[in-house]
Formats: structure tokens, sequence, C-alpha cells
């Protein structure tokens, strides 16, 4: 059933358009700074990106900085809400729970198929962001200074730009869960995508929220930023270690929930 | 092969199927007739598990639904409320991707496995266009091809002759008289009487959710015990079999009497001239219409 839905994501037209509307975001960004040569200041946001223009070879984490707030976590939720929700409104849920596949073992599919999606997205965001990045600005790989102002070798480099990658996934899959769990609930992909969304902005909302203080670190959002700290040196994990175990409990929590409601559910569709 | 006793589904207040005592006998082709919204789609959602029941049993082949589901469905092929396929993808690949999302059988013999099934319903020279591109009798077709991919023991078809032409629901009829010869039990639904008298051997009638009659199909035309008598000397005929008649229209007669064949000797030896005669048997629309009470979209009585 994985393959099947593996195989399914991969003939999907939409699934290579919006990975590529995802690495053109980036790639347009690079295009009006090496135009204009005009750097943001230091410190602002997107992170990384005053950086770029005296080295290339950091345009791949100024390129996930680019994508994570918004495009990201929306094209995540567009697949997440689809997944059950997409087969019931499309009417081939009902064939597939009749093949038999199992409930659970759907659901499972459709999470695995969903990471893999995301995974893929972070990896053709990186790895066009480092083409564009060297061929547009000077490059020098074996120079990148971190935020603490220390140099990292070419190694290094690429360790932290894996490392930040597999941040960023991981960070997704709070809302892809969500995002799935809220199309076990309806036929509407639609409903399920805003829905996942609307928790996204709520999140987002309340973490700058300074009155809202006791249930920030709770928020999925809460530590998304926390790969910048990769790029310090030395590295301080203890966010990152935040950020992964707030993860893992938001994806354990939804997957139960939608595994509770979906397996117990009286497919109409 | 299914067995249901006191199947009660409920949605919030409405009673979709109330109290069904279904029974459909290993090779039989069994059809489920009623008008629309009278059940037939969520009982049969019922028996294939997609829906639980709120009271009641159902048994598949000797095992209960929906507890032990997994072992009943790879022998079961169905159709429910329409063909579904991924419109993006062309037919053939609509069933590869079926067939290898269950117990199908071997990848090797997959290809194999989804042209004969395109063959049997009629789509063996199907190209690659996409199904979204297909005409609604195209994709009933292909639907049915899905529900034939592993030669199933049971085929639950939900409206089977959906969007085809009348050739069309010919083909589709022979291929399930075929199928059943082979040893498939076919439960189909439908809301047209004439395609349940011309290829089912059992009927059930349902309306308002309740299963209101379940016969063989012969039994359901013996005869009435009357003769009816088609003779240009009616009136001859009324004064000798006097008090036997029980209507007339005209030259034809409705004469209670067990023999067809003993009354026409008797007429002819009396020198009468009979024009037809044959005992009369109801029609299958009054049987099933006698059992229901008003078509369930009518609001009111």
């Amino acid at each position: 059933m994985i393959f099947v839905e593996l195989r399914k994501l991969a003939r999907r037209p939409r699934t290579w358009v919006s990975i590529a509307l995802l690495c053109l975001l980036p790639a347009l960004v690079a295009v009006f700074l090496a135009v204009n040569r005009i750097a943001p200041r230091p410190g602002s946001e997107p992170a990384f990106l005053f950086a770029v223009l005296a080295n290339g070879a950091l345009f791949p984490a100024a390129a996930l900085a680019i994508v994570l707030p918004i495009f990201l976590p929306v094209a995540v939720a567009v697949v997440g809400g689809d997944a059950i929700a997409g087969e019931a409104s499309g009417g081939t849920l009902r064939y597939l729970l009749l093949r038999p596949v199992s409930r659970t073992r759907l659901l499972v599919a459709k999470l695995i198929s969903l990471t893999v999606y995301t995974g893929l997205a972070v990896l053709m965001v990186a790895v066009t962001s480092y083409v564009v990045g060297v061929s547009l600005f000077a490059s020098q790989p074996a120079a990148v200074v971190t935020v603490s102002g220390t140099t990292l070798t070419t190694t290094e480099l690429v360790l932290r730009i894996a490392a930040a990658m597999g941040y960023v996934g991981v960070s997704m899959l709070g809302v892809g869960a969500i995002a799935l769990f809220l199309s076990t609930l309806t036929e509407s992909a639609l409903g399920a995508t805003l829905g996942a969304l609307a928790a996204l902005i709520a999140s987002q909302v309340l973490v700058t929220l300074d009155a809202a203080g006791s249930v920030r670190p709770y928020l999925p959002t809460r530590y998304w930023l926390a790969w910048i700290d990769l790029f310090r040196d030395p590295i301080p994990w203890r966010d990152i270690e935040r950020g992964l175990a707030l993860q893992a409990v938001y994806v354990a929590v939804f997957l139960a929930m939608a595994w509770a409601n979906f397996t117990t559910k009286d497919v109409k569709s | 092969m299914i067995t249901t006793a006191g199947l009660t589904k409920r949605f919030g207040p409405v009673v979709a199927v109330d109290g069904v005592d279904l029974a459909v006998s290993e090779g039989s082709r069994y059809g489920l007739l009623g008008p629309n919204g009278s059940g037939k789609t969520t009982l049969i959602r019922l028996l294939l598990g997609l829906i639980y029941a709120t009271s009641g049993t159902i048994h598949i082949m000797g095992r209960p639904v929906p507890k032990r589901l997994g072992e009943i469905l790879p022998a079961v092929g169905a159709l429910v409320e329409g063909p579904a396929g991924y419109g993006h993808l062309s037919g053939p690949a609509n069933l590869a991707l079926f067939d290898a999302a269950g117990a199908g059988g071997p990848r090797r013999t997959r290809r194999t496995r989804i042209g004969t099934a395109l063959t049997r319903v009629g789509l063996a020279g199907i190209d690659n266009r996409p199904v979204k591109s297909y005409s609604l009798g195209m994709r009933q077709r292909l639907g049915l091809a899905a529900a034939l991919l592993r030669a199933p023991q049971l085929l639950v078809l939900d409206e089977p002759s959906n969007g085809l032409d009348p050739q069309g629901i010919r083909e589709i009829r022979e291929l399930l008289r075929e199928l059943n010869a082979e040893g498939t039990t076919v439960l189909l639904s439908s809301h047209l009487l004439t395609e349940v008298e011309q290829l089912c051997t059992h009927v059930g009638v349902m309306d308002q959710g309740r299963l209101v009659l379940q016969a063989e199909l012969g039994a359901l035309f013996a005869p009435t015990g009357r003769v009816v008598v088609l003779t240009p000397d009616a009136e001859t005929a009324v004064g000798l079999l006097d008090g036997q008649i029980e209507e007339r229209h005209g030259d034809r007669l409705l004469v209670r009497h067990a023999d067809a064949a003993e009354l026409n000797a008797r007429l002819v030896g009396q020198g009468l001239r009979v024009a037809e005669i044959m005992p009369e048997r109801r029609s299958f629309e009054e049987v099933v219409l006698s059992v229901m009470a008003h078509g369930s979209d009518r609001v009111g009585p």
C-alpha cells in the first residue's frame, strides 16, 4: 500500500507543480538580489539573506528561511488535507477499503507519502537554491561564517545544511498530521487544508503575543526557527531538541485522533 | 453466501435500513429491488463494511461482518454507487494501482489480470486516455472490470447498468449470467423491474428501509387459479360457464378454473371458437407494486 501511495504521489502533476513553485520563489528572490545588489540588513528576516551576496553557498539556508513560514506549510497542508478527503470526494476511498486495504494501513501509507513529499520538497528547494546561489553570487564554500562569527569548513557547512533540512522537514510534520486528521473528518479536501492552515496562523499569532506566554512552549510553530541555531558555534541544542520533541507529540496526538476517527467512521462517500 | 438478521442502520432520526433479514444463497443471482432512497445502497454498504450497523448481524461466507472483513473482501468484487477512478490516469493505470493496493495476486500476472478483466467488460481496445475523458458508460465498464479483477466468488453490484445504453445493458447482463454459470454469486441492486426480471433468480424488494418481499423469482409467477379466455362467442361462453366467470371485458373473460387445457377442451367441445386461452399470471410489476407503499421520494400520502 505504501508503494501504491508513493506511485500515486509521483504520478500526480500537482506534486511536481507545487515543488517547482516552491523552488521558484527563492530563485526569484536570488535574481532580484543579484540584479540590484541591495542586501537586507543583517539580522532581518528571512534569516541568512543578508549574507548570500557575499557567499552564494549559504543560499540554501536562506531559501529554507524564505519558504518555511508560509509556502512550505501551505504545500504540506494541501497534500495532507487531500489525503483522505480527496479519496472520499473522488469516490476512490470506498474502492480502496473494499480492496481491502485496512483503514489503519491506509492512514499510515498516507502519512508516509506525506513525509516523503515534505522531504522531497525540502531537498529540491535546497538543491535548486544551491545551484542558483553559486551561479548568481560569489561563492566561497570554504569560508562560510557562522552567526557567531566563526568559520565553517565545507564538510561542516554541508552537514549543517543537511541537519537544517531535516529539522525543517520534521517541523512540517505537525502541520501534516493536523491536516491528515481534519482530512478524516470531512469530504472536502479544501476544508481540511484551510483548517490546518487556520491552526497554523493561530499558532503564529499566539507565538508573538506576550500575554500568551504560558502556552507558547506548546505551540506547533514555536520552535520552527530553531534550525538557525545550527549555524551558531557551538550549536545550542536546547530549542532544537524541544522542537523535535514537540513535533513528535503533535504527530502522535493527531495521528491517534485521525486513527480513532477514521477506523470507526461510516464511509458514506 | 450472505445472511443478515435484524439488520438495522440509523442515521440520526432516520432509519435507513430497518430489521432486514437478507438471505442470498450461493450460486444465485439476487436482485435487490426498490425505489430510490429505499435503503438498497445503505444495505450494500453495510454488507461490505463501509458503514457499521446500529444493530443486527451480517454473515458472508459464514464469517461475521465487519469483524472478519479482511478474510471476506478478497473474494468479493464490488461496484458501489457508481465507479470511481483517478481522473488524470488511464483506465489500465487505474486498474494497476487498484490491483496493487490489495491482495490481488502476484505482480507478474497483473498485466494479464487487467487484460482479462478489460476484455470481459468490452474495453479490450482501450488506449491511454485519462479516465476523466471517459463517457459514463465507459466508466461503468471500467468499474465492473475493477470488480472482476480477481475472479470473485461474490459480486456485489449497485445499479450496474447505470449510464449504459441498451446494447451495453444486454452485454453486461450476458456477462453476469456467464460469471454466474462459472460459480460467482451475484447480488445486484436496481430500481428497474425489467433488469431484475430478466437477470435474477431471486428477488428482494426494499421499501422504506424494510425488506418487504424476498422470494425465488419463479415462485412469484405461480398461476392465480384463473384462466384468461379470448373468444368471439363470449355471450355463449358466459351462459355455459355460469358462475365461474369472474370478470368480463368484451370478448375477454376471466374464468375461475384450475386447468386451462381442460377448459379449452370443454369450450371447443361445445362448438365455441377460442382465439386465445392461458392461465392468468400476475406480472412482476403487479407483484412488486402490491408490496410497496408508494414511491419513497413522494412526500405526503
